[in-house]
């Protein structure tokens, strides 16, 4: 069935699934959320290694996610990988900076003689959780915003602002979409925590703090919604490629694509739902109506990046150098044959999940973590 | 097509390239051989019920959770490296190297990361049946990880299975399998994960060798010694027949290569192997001046491992730079020639496209036709140009061979002296026994060297030189990166020895088993 695919719907089909990895990754940053709670929201020593415990059996999911959405991204839709990688190159450098001093963090954090100190290594989780998400919700701000490059006919990118993508973080609305992102992690791994963790008093603060992080985050996100009904958009002309700006391109994609739409109104009530019930009932369920709404929401910022004859990775220096899903994807065959691999995600979502189900069955609690030599 | 070549910026993106690649291979050859150990470990465990043997696991599963987690945060940078250094080689190639990074992340990644979980903190969450199931998908996982990332890298040393589309002005897809199933990336991995697992099997020997000296954890040092020397056994002799099946492949598909691994200037039918040599690392292509200060040399000996003949022709890297009749061998100058035909040919057809004129585009795409297989060379400015680093891909191959030879006598030896129970009382062997870890090490870098180093200029092999290959900055800015990279590397790898030693010397729980 896939083989007689043609070549736009392919492209389609991969903006989808590329869509998909990137959502499940803004949900999977709960991990990055927590990490920006630990200094503030813990009393002891002890409630500070529950909740790095708990967040350290998922920190690799997260991470393998982000490396998944880089792998998908480059064999679907490589003109974007070299164009982005390649140009925004010192945005990109420094949330992989961020995601390297993640990743030894958990490990190192108390082991004896681990040459920089605990407090080292719980400041770089820190870094990760707020400079890391900050600086991935401005890249993918750019999405809307448009960036500073041109290509050559031969699809080479040239960077034409001296910062290479930090310059991203200076428009208030990348800015806003990567402190939404922030306080929307927050949210989330509060309600991730007070799920998995067996500890009063600690649970009754993850609980409050999931519900004030969600009115920390509503200023951003109306921001980024109000802005982006009104601005000008980059829409494509499906007969020969041209890129021209059109004012309230965005608004037109919601109307055009009403599924679009109803996505990310039941993605934004799903997760203010998950953090009532956390909030205003004994229940700490919230985390899966709010992982849930994550999901859809990011696949409608997605679906309006990228669909309806829209520029996904617009240039602001030269609009013909624009990216589309067209005119930046992989060959057919490539496309074909990918499409085939991918059939393999929903498996290992099956596994992933199955696995998750085992290993969280029973709440984590401090008894089990001095018990155990391998704790974090 | 570019418009100029900064050569400070190529070097730069190489030298940062090779600093993290490098330091990712610290960490990955253990990490493959380690979770295999730990597998065994846990299986003997699991079939004994001897809580001795859970000890010893769960030891050797510590040192194995420090080094993943340092392996992890070197990897991340590699993925994403190939767009930022090498933005232009993501375009050109994206369309089949994209494709095997993907697959590793969906198939290989996320098993790593999902069981991991599971053999580090599911010991008393899931049965003991379901953990020891988990340890294997951690050796599994990672083992997969290696396949598919030598995929990646051996399509780079052999492209095939792709054409270069001249309306995109790409390399494109024509067939995966081709790709997965390339004698390169096979011989790769083979070798490649092998020598993982001999690097683990020295690390155990390393520290158990070193707690005999100290006379601590006896009994579990004998018993780890007994595991490890077994499995490096085995281990260090597929090393060597993969190694030398490596070779063979490479004497086919990068000639040049296997010319700069041997320092071989002037082919000869038989060609002798130099065992040992000091090599003059002066000469040029086409001078006359001794290839070497001192050799010696087993006659025949190439012709024999290149060609599986003694008799055979094996090309030098004069017949390789300056062609060779009577071996039907095209010289580089020549391929320049045409490459540049093929550049030019490329250049018109764009240009006709663009204002529309059919039939000049037709035309030029013909003549690009007729010399497609030429362009990478086009970019070359000279013949020198296209011969690698000889004196460091012949040293490297070297220490790499030379070691490998040892590590087998080694194993051979501390196995022997394990079943009889006698290694105890060697002090001098031990002492041996926890140095090898060290040159296992530089076997492993070496190795690297040997395949990286010996395909200069190349990014992909005949097709894109390096020099194409990377992104438009300044080389102020790769190079900034680059001490970053260098100064955090550094950092992180001083605290995983740090900590590593201290669990070493901490021992394993349960004290003087
Ligand atoms: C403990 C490490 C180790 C040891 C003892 C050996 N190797 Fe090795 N070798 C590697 C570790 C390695 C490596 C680092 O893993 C490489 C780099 C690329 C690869 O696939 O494996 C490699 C590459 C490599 C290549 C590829 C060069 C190319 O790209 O064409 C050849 C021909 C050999 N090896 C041959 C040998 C032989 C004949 C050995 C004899 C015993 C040997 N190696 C031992
Ligand atoms: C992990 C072990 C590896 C080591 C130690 C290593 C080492 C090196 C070195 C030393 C160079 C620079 C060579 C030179 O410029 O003289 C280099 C370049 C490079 N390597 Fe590797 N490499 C490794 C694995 C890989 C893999 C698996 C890939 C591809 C998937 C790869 C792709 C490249 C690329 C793209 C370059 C830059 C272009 C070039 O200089 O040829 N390397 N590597
Ligand atoms: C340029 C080439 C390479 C790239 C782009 C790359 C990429 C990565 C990435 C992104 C990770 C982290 C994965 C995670 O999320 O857990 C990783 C880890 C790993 N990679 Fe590499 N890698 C390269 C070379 C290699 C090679 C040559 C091998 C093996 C032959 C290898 C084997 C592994 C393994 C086993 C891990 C697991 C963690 C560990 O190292 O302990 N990689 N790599």
């Amino acid at each position: 069935m896939i083989g007689s695919l043609d070549l736009s719907t392919l492209q389609q089909l991969w903006w989808l699934i590329v869509s998909v990895v990137g959502s499940l990754f803004v949900f999977l940053t709960f991990v990055q959320g927590g990490q920006t709670l630990l200094l503030t929201l813990t009393k002891d020593e002890s409630e500070k290694t529950l909740m790095v415990n708990s967040l350290g059996r998922k920190w690799e999911l997260t991470f393998t996610t982000l490396v998944l959405f880089g792998g998908a991204f480059y064999a679907s839709f490589p003109l974007f990988y070299a164009t982005s990688f390649g140009g925004a190159y010192w945005v990109w450098i420094a949330i992989l900076f961020t995601f390297i001093i993640q990743a030894v963090s958990y490990e190192y954090r108390r082991k004896p003689n681990n040459f920089l100190g605990q407090k080292t290594y719980e400041i770089f989780l820190f870094i990760n959780g707020s400079v890391g998400i900050l600086l991935i919700g401005a890249a993918i701000g750019t999405f809307f915003t448009g960036s500073n490059f041109t290509l050559n006919d031969f699809n080479f990118v040239h960077w034409t602002h001296p910062l290479r993508g930090l310059e991203a973080a200076f428009s208030l609305f990348n800015l806003s979409f990567g402190l939404f992102l922030v306080f929307l992690a927050r949210v989330l791994g509060a309600l991730y925590l007070a799920n998995n963790l067996e500890h009063e008093s600690l649970v009754g603060r993850l609980k409050i703090s999931s519900f004030n992080n969600l009115l920390c985050a509503l200023p951003f996100l109306l921001y980024v919604l109000i802005s982006l009904v009104l601005m000008d958009g980059f829409a494509v002309d499906p007969a020969n490629g041209t890129v021209s700006l059109v004012s309230g391109k965005y608004l037109q994609n919601l109307v055009e694509m009403p599924l679009v739409l109803v996505l990310l109104l039941a993605g934004l009530v799903l997760v203010v739902l998950g953090v009532a019930i956390n909030r205003f009932t004994p229940s700490v369920a919230g985390i899966w109506p709010a992982g849930l709404g994550t999901v859809l929401t990011c696949l409608a910022v997605f679906f309006l990046a990228g669909y309806n004859n829209t520029s996904f990775y617009p240039s602001i220096a030269d609009l013909g150098s624009s990216l589309t899903i067209y005119n930046a994807s992989s060959s057919h065959y490539t496309l074909t044959m990918m499409s085939y691999v991918a059939i393999a995600v929903p498996f290992v979502l099956a596994y992933i999940a199955w696995v998750w189900k085992q290993m969280d069955s029973k709440k984590l609690t401090v008894a089990e973590l001095t018990a155990d030599d391998k704790s974090y | 097509m570019i418009e100029q070549i900064d050569l400070g910026l190529v070097n730069w993106a190489r030298a940062t390239f090779a600093l993290t690649a490098m330091y990712h291979w610290i960490f990955v050859p253990l990490t493959l051989g380690l979770s295999f150990l730990c597998a065994f470990f846990e299986s003997i465990y699991v079939r004994t019920g001897n809580e001795e043997w859970k000890k010893l696991t769960k030891f050797w599963m510590t040192l194995f959770g420090i080094n993943f987690a340092i392996g992890v945060a070197t990897g991340i940078i590699l993925e994403f490296e190939f767009g930022t250094n090498w933005s232009n080689y993501s375009w050109m190639v994206g369309d089949i190297f994209g494709a095997p990074l993907a697959i590793e992340g969906i198939f290989a990644f996320f098993l790593e990361a999902t069981f991991f979980a599971v053999m580090f903190f599911g010991w008393d969450r899931v049965t003991k049946k379901f953990h020891l199931f988990s340890t294997w998908m951690v050796a599994v996982g990672s083992n997969l990880s290696a396949l598919w990332i030598l995929v990646a890298n051996g399509w780079m040393q052999n492209p095939i299975g792709m054409t270069f589309n001249p309306d995109t002005a790409r390399f494109e897809m024509q067939d995966l399998w081709a790709v997965i199933s390339s004698p390169v990336a096979i011989g790769h991995f083979t070798h490649a994960t092998s020598s993982g697992f001999l690097l683990a099997s020295l690390f155990v020997v390393a520290i158990s060798c070193w707690y005999l000296l100290k006379k601590r954890h006896i009994q579990f040092a004998k018993r780890s010694i007994a595991v490890a020397c077994t499995f490096g056994l085995f281990s260090s002799l597929f090393v060597a027949f993969t190694g030398d099946e490596h070779a063979f492949v490479t004497a086919r598909t990068q000639p040049m290569k296997l010319a700069a691994m041997e320092a071989l200037w002037d082919g000869q039918a038989p060609t002798g192997l130099i065992a040992v040599g000091l090599v003059n690392s002066d000469k040029k292509p086409g001078d006359e001046q001794d290839p070497f200060a001192f050799s010696v040399e087993i006659p025949g000996m190439l012709s024999l491992l290149a060609k599986r003949n003694i008799e055979s022709f094996v090309p030098g890297i004069n017949d390789l730079a300056f062609g060779n009749e009577k071996e039907q061998i095209v010289g580089v100058a020549e391929k320049i020639r045409r490459g540049r035909v093929a550049v030019a040919s490329l250049g018109d057809y764009k240009k006709a496209q663009k204002i529309g004129d059919d039939a000049t585009a037709q035309i030029a795409l013909r003549s690009f036709d007729q010399h497609r297989n030429f362009l990478g060379y086009g970019y070359l400015d000279s013949i020198e140009q296209a011969v690698p680093p000889v004196a460091l891909t012949f040293y490297a191959f070297r220490v790499m061979v030379g070691l490998g030879t040892f590590f087998i006598l080694l194993f051979l030896v501390f196995l022997y002296l394990s079943v009889r129970n006698k290694l105890e009382d060697k002090p001098l062997l031990l002492k041996l026994g926890v140095l090898s870890l060290f040159l296992g090490y530089i076997a492993q870098q070496a190795g690297w060297v040997v395949t990286e180093v010996g395909r200069q200029p190349w990014a992909i092999q005949d097709m894109l030189p390096v020099t194409i290959a990377r992104s438009n900055l300044d080389a102020g800015t790769v190079a900034v990166t680059f001490f970053m990279f260098l100064i955090l590397f550094t950092a992180l790898l001083i605290a995983e020895v740090k900590i590593m030693t201290k669990q070493i010397s901490l021992g394993p729980k349960g004290g003087e088993s």
